[in-house]
């Protein structure tokens, strides 16, 4: 189902043509990083320590290179040294430990050999002696007074006053509207103020990071790998070797999932090293084990959000004082927290207050709209209880107090034309929203916001002597975008989108792009590759000139075709195939580029409507409905777009319910299987009806906004609503596991059936 | 991982015997659903695989009498797809159907599920409701003991050295008895019970229970058997005090630890609720089958 | 220490291979026989990834040692097209766009195949069910199980 609003006409822009890349991915001939095999490949094997924290006092690695089939063993000796202050120091002391190691599963050395189990038991054979430390594993302990200090050089950025010891707390983050808050709550005639906790929990793409580095003698290397930007790996892994990005090409490879998680790397310098040091191929796959102790996690939070209303509903006045643990390092949980919470509503007075705080657990990459899904799981379900209190509908609460175009951001900015109003209306008016329930059954809303983001972008049109065409880009395709991108050069050219050639080019064959992140690359990339197929109108038409003998002023391009406007004689209109046959006499070869850094990401707005069911004797919570509304901009390919909602919409679901890292009181992660890191399974959602709301972005010529990420944030929210309707129970620590939902069930008093 | 174990596929269970006597540290294996990740985890390998899958006898079902005989390795889809072990023992066959997705059930086994004594198995403690016997080879020929008394703690059973278990015995249950096994997972599918509670209950012709067995999986060491449950069920109609009394009997009867899967409060407490939900489905199943057995 | 020979047929053709003795089928697929289509996701059973078909069972191959193939008949994802022909599950999965990164696809296909093999006319609650040993991240599995429904109804018709 789709909301339009009146909007140009598309000739392909907006249909659902089957997916450029479907045919290999359906008869398994996609070729994924572990599917990579060169002549002569080495094995590589990660070295992990089994501490949470701890001082390497020595690495031995002499019995291990006398191994058989052992060639090359590697710890950070093997790479430049890097201090604090390093811009990418935290990656690098990540990718390799240094001096210390700051999570169980932090990679200290690396080996490679003929095979890979010559490889695992030479890893195992190497020595390594520790001091261990003792380890702080939670918030409060990060925080205590006595707290031992995980970077002796981490000194607070934002601290007012500026930080004169080093703490565990890396950035602290001030948004504020500037006004009286006392005077703002003032204003209220409700005032609530609620506290959350949540755990970290993975990103859980289902392909391990996998990569084959082979380097030459000539100091070249080339990457094959599994990521969501390859340019990134470029530059990281040349970072980590001190070598120039010149020496170090990187093939994208299929990628199996992301999400955020490989916006970051790990193996690629190792992979190099090894190359480098034995002179041979070296393929590198992690275990399902080392990705859920090594790579990822979403970070865990403590909030707390105070809210005022008046009784009408309007809100004045927001406090909210996040913390997040970005795991063993620096990161940016708190800022895109405080970015977030109270962005999708009207409040005066605001102040927000972030902390990211360090702690012995593995360092976190971005999952989907990070920061976001917690935020908006603390401001949601306390906006319900606002309602509740007030005795004001949730959804007129919401519809009340939306952002709307012209309106300040918490952010400052004025948000651009939005489409949250019109989310909101769109599940209001779905039928279920007026659905009867079913016994033990609960209904919750929920909105939710992601800002996306633009950044840089490459995009090359060639078009081929039959009048084909070829579009390169460099963002990897992690969920349709090669369609996406078909669609719009098709749209632009007028040409059939499967007579074009979606390719994800490598980091010597297309310009400079960013990573696949931010919801960024149908809008960003896109806009590149519509900037290139413009270019490149403006030479077919000419071309075509030159090939009727008239001036090109009196050429148009019309539905792929040149069109000759003037009014000398008649002219038959000339295809894309024509002028690319004649291409060779009219100047060579078409070929036409777009690069750009991208403004305008349109913010992303969703709302949700779930139905639970629990079961007041266990706690066992199924969800029996779900509706997802959410602002696509334009859905270029609408079946993708549903495709991201539905998905987030799954992570969310497991984010609610069921899925943490679970630590032994050592710091070290009890459940890294897919048996007890529990992700959904088909039989654990329904289908999954997702609403396309079409507000289309002014910056984007075909009005794209991303929709990648923002269909997870309102999840964790709604299922926390509906649990309430269900039981009466208000569940403010994730996962609502049934194990929580059973202890609250118990302590109200038993099952309150609705 | 792996590679520097042998296979070994025995075709008869003599064979089996005499390589587990001649191969120090040799292992055998049904399905390997539990084996392989083990190894995988860090447990040693072992020197040689033994795969029981080509002993016919390890994978045959058949019936004699009044008596179902299961190879011990038999698949559980093919446990499920039985018509008459699906009559006689639905919830046993639950419980069969259970241990994971269509793909393990390709592999997972009776035999192995006992085996491999883990207390959240879900088969053993509908085995045991229905005083299922197995028959054990060794090197001292066979034996057949209660399939309660194999599983001794986590991960230990009473099986010596050499033996292995060939196949189980389950008789016809009496008129107007059937059992039931039902589990708490956190998801759907694919999960390790948290709590897994059997029931087996036999009713008079009064609609009255005459004989009860009840048994706890994954609440304590080994599965639990709950005599003050099958007490309170005796000579009453399944319902009403009785079931609240087989209630409050199970969460008693529990010896529960805190884990990643659940705690010693939310064990104890489920491990009720599903008794008495458990009974209950028995009671109207045993009802249904009336005279039949 | 000698490799083990083992003699099968994969999807449709005589195939030979050389293994360890406690290699799994899916490295034994992917490293000697060179069928990458099977995909580890786990190695642990939970993720459905690496399913096949062997003697007519669906199987995690991760968890089936490599010499248990000796005289057995396989089959991949790589088997399921006849030629140019698409099985009406790869159809359906692109029409339907039932597939995001395509990692999990092959597996999704395979057991899809094993489901509507055993029950040509499952109900929703018995595709997910069925599917349940197979992980998929991208989709929420709404359009999966559409594509098997459509895929079902096409096979019928």
């Amino acid at each position: 189902m789709t909301v339009t609003e009146p909007k140009p006409r598309y000739k392909y822009v907006g249909t659902r043509p089957v997916r450029h890349d479907g045919l290999e991915k359906v008869t398994g001939r996609a070729r994924f990083a572990a599917d990579l095999n060169l002549p002569g490949q080495l094995h590589g094997i990660v070295v992990r320590s089994p501490h949470a924290h701890a001082r390497i006092t020595s690495i031995d690695t002499s019995e291990a290179e006398a191994m058989p089939g052992v060639k090359a063993v590697i710890t950070s000796e093997d790479f430049p040294a890097v201090a604090p202050g390093h811009r990418q120091y935290d990656m690098c002391v990540n990718v390799i430990a240094r001096d210390k190691v700051f999570y169980e599963g932090h990679a200290l050395a690396a080996v490679a050999a003929s095979t890979r189990d010559q490889a695992q038991a030479a890893a195992a054979a190497v020595k390594v002696e520790y001091e261990v430390l003792p380890a702080v594993l939670t918030i409060d302990q990060a925080l205590a007074p006595d707290a031992p200090v995980l970077h002796a050089h981490m000194m607070t950025a934002g601290a007012n006053p500026p930080a004169e010891e080093a703490s565990n707390i890396s950035n602290i983050t001030r948004f504020s509207s500037g006004t009286d808050m006392d005077a703002g709550f003032a204003e209220a005639d409700l005032v609530m103020e609620r506290e959350f906790t949540t755990r970290p929990v993975h990103q859980g793409y289902i392909e391990p990071h996998a990569c084959v580095a082979d380097t030459g003698q000539d100091g070249h290397t080339t990457i094959w790998c599994s990521s969501q930007g390859h340019f990134n790996v470029r530059s990281s892994t040349a970072t980590l070797l001190g070598w120039e990005n010149t020496r170090i090409r990187v093939i994208p490879a299929e990628i199996g999932g992301g999400f955020g998680g490989k916006t970051t790397i790990y193996l690629e310098p190792l992979a190099v090293a090894l190359s480098a040091k034995a002179g041979r191929p070296v393929k590198m796959v992690m275990t399902r084990d080392e990705v859920f102790r090594a790579t990822g996690p979403a970070p865990g939070t403590k909030l707390r959000i105070k809210l005022g209303a008046q009784s009408d509903g309007n809100l004045v006045a927001g406090d909210a004082y996040l913390i997040y643990t970005n795991g063993a390092y620096a990161g940016p949980g708190g800022l895109l927290g405080a970015m977030t919470v109270f962005e999708s509503y009207n409040i005066p007075h605001f102040d927000i207050e972030a902390l990211d705080v360090v702690i012995n657990t593995a360092r976190s990459a971005a999952y989907r709209a990070p920061a976001a899904p917690l935020t908006a799981y603390a401001m949601e379900t306390l906006l319900d209880e606002v309602a509740e209190e007030l005795g004001i509908d949730a959804m007129e609460l919401r519809l009340k107090n939306a952002v709307t175009e012209g309106e300040p951001s918490t952010m400052g900015f004025p948000f651009a034309r939005i489409g949250f109003v019109e989310c909101l209306e769109a599940v209001r008016d779905h039928p279920h929203f007026s659905a009867p329930l079913g016994p033990n059954q609960g209904r919750g809303l929920a909105a939710g916001y992601w800002f996306n983001i633009g950044e840089s972008s490459s995009a090359t049109v060639n078009l081929n002597e039959d009048g084909t065409a070829t579009v390169v880009t460099g963002s990897p395709d992690i969920g349709g975008s090669r369609a996406s991108m078909a669609l719009m050069a098709a749209e632009e050219l007028g040409i059939d989108p499967m007579d074009i050639r979606p390719v994800v080019g490598d980091t010597e064959a297309v310009g400079f792009t960013d990573i696949t992140e931010g919801s960024r690359a149908t809008f960003a990339t896109g806009m590149a590759v519509v900037e290139a197929c413009r270019k490149m109108v403006v030479e077919l038409r000419g071309r075509a000139a030159k090939m009727m003998g008239v001036d090109v002023d009196d050429v148009d391009w019309v539905d792929g075709q040149a069109v000759y406007t003037g009014s000398d004689s008649d002219k038959d209109p000339l295809s894309v195939a024509d002028i690319c046959a004649k291409a060779k006499r009219t100047g060579g070869p078409l070929t036409a580029t777009g690069s750009l850094e991208a403004h305008g990401a349109g913010p992303g707005f969703a709302v949700h409507l779930c139905d639970v069911e629990v079961d007041p004797e266990t706690g066992v919570v199924r969800v029996v409905r779900y509706t997802a509304s959410q602002d696509a901009g334009t859905a270029i390919h609408p079946s993708y777009v549903e495709g991201q909602i539905q998905g987030g919409v799954a992570q969310g679901v497991g984010w609610a319910l069921n899925e943490e890292y679970i630590y032994d009181s050592d710091g070290v992660m009890e459940n890294p299987s897919f048996l007890d890191y529990r992700v959904p399974v088909a039989s654990d959602l329904p289908m999954i009806d997702a609403i396309i709301v079409e507000v289309p972005n002014p910056a984007h010529p075909y009005g794209v906004r991303g929709v990648g990420e923002t269909g997870i944030v309102p999840p964790i929210p709604a299922v926390a609503n509906a649990i309430y309707d269900a039981t009466g129970c208000r569940i403010r620590d994730l996962p609502m596991s049934p194990i929580r939902v059973l202890e609250a069930i118990t302590a109200n008093g038993g099952s309150n059936g609705s | 991982m792996l590679s520097a174990m042998k296979y070994a596929s025995p075709t008869t269970v003599a064979e089996a015997v005499d390589l587990l006597g001649s191969e120090p540290d040799a292992r055998v294996y049904a399905g390997a659903t539990d084996l392989i990740p083990q190894i995988r985890a860090g447990r040693p390998e072992p020197n040689v695989m033994v795969d029981l899958k080509r002993i016919e006898r390890l994978c045959a079902i058949s019936s004699s009498g009044s008596t179902y005989t299961v190879g011990a390795a038999t698949p559980t889809a093919d446990i499920c797809a039985h018509d008459g072990l699906a009559a006689a023992f639905p919830g046993l066959v639950e419980a069969s159907g259970l241990i994971g997705s269509d793909q393990i059930q390709s592999r997972s086994s009776w035999g192995g599920n006992l085996a491999n004594a883990s207390p959240a198995a879900d088969t053993p403690p509908s085995l045991i409701v229905n005083d299922a016997r197995a028959v054990i080879a060794g090197p001292g020929g066979e034996r057949t003991v209660a399939a309660a008394d194999v599983a001794t703690g986590p991960g230990t059973t009473s099986l010596g050295p050499g033996e292995l278990i060939v196949e189980f015995e389950l008789d016809e249950p009496p008129a107007r008895t059937a059992d039931a096994y039902l589990r708490l997972i956190p998801r759907t599918e694919m999960d390790i019970a948290v709590v897994g509670v059997a029931a087996r209950v036999t009713l008079d012709g009064d609609g009255k229970v005459a004989a009860a067995a009840i048994a706890l999986g994954a609440v304590a060491p080994t599965v639990v058997r709950v005599p003050d449950a099958e007490a309170a069920l005796i000579g009453n109609e399944p319902a009403g005090d009785a079931l609240a009394a087989v209630e409050a009997a199970a969460s008693a009867a529990t010896n529960p630890i805190d884990d990643k899967r659940g705690t010693v409060a939310y064990r104890r407490q489920v491990a009720g609720v599903l008794a008495r939900r458990a009974v209950s489905i028995a009671a109207e199943r045993a009802r249904e089958r009336g005279g039949q057995s | 220490m000698s490799r083990v020979h083992v003699t099968c047929t994969i999807n449709g053709d005589p195939a030979e291979f050389l293994c360890d003795g406690g290699q799994t089928l899916l490295d034994a697929l992917r490293d000697e026989v060179g069928l990458t289509g099977a995909k580890e996701g786990c190695g642990t059973g939970d993720c459905g990834a690496c399913s096949i078909v062997m003697d007519g069972r669906l199987l995690c191959s991760c968890l089936v040692l490599a010499p248990e193939a000796e005289g057995t008949s396989i089959s991949t994802v790589e088997g399921m097209a006849t030629g140019d022909d698409l099985h009406p599950l790869q159809q359906c999965f692109l029409e339907g766009a039932a597939l995001q990164c395509g990692v999990c696809t092959p597996g999704f296909l395979v057991a899809a195949k094993a489901l509507l093999d055993r029950n040509p006319d499952p109900t929703e609650t018995e595709i997910r069910y069925g599917l349940a040993g197979n992980l998929c991240r991208c989709t929420g599995y709404d359009k999966i199980v559409r594509a098997v429904q459509a895929a079902a109804e096409r096979l019928s018709g």
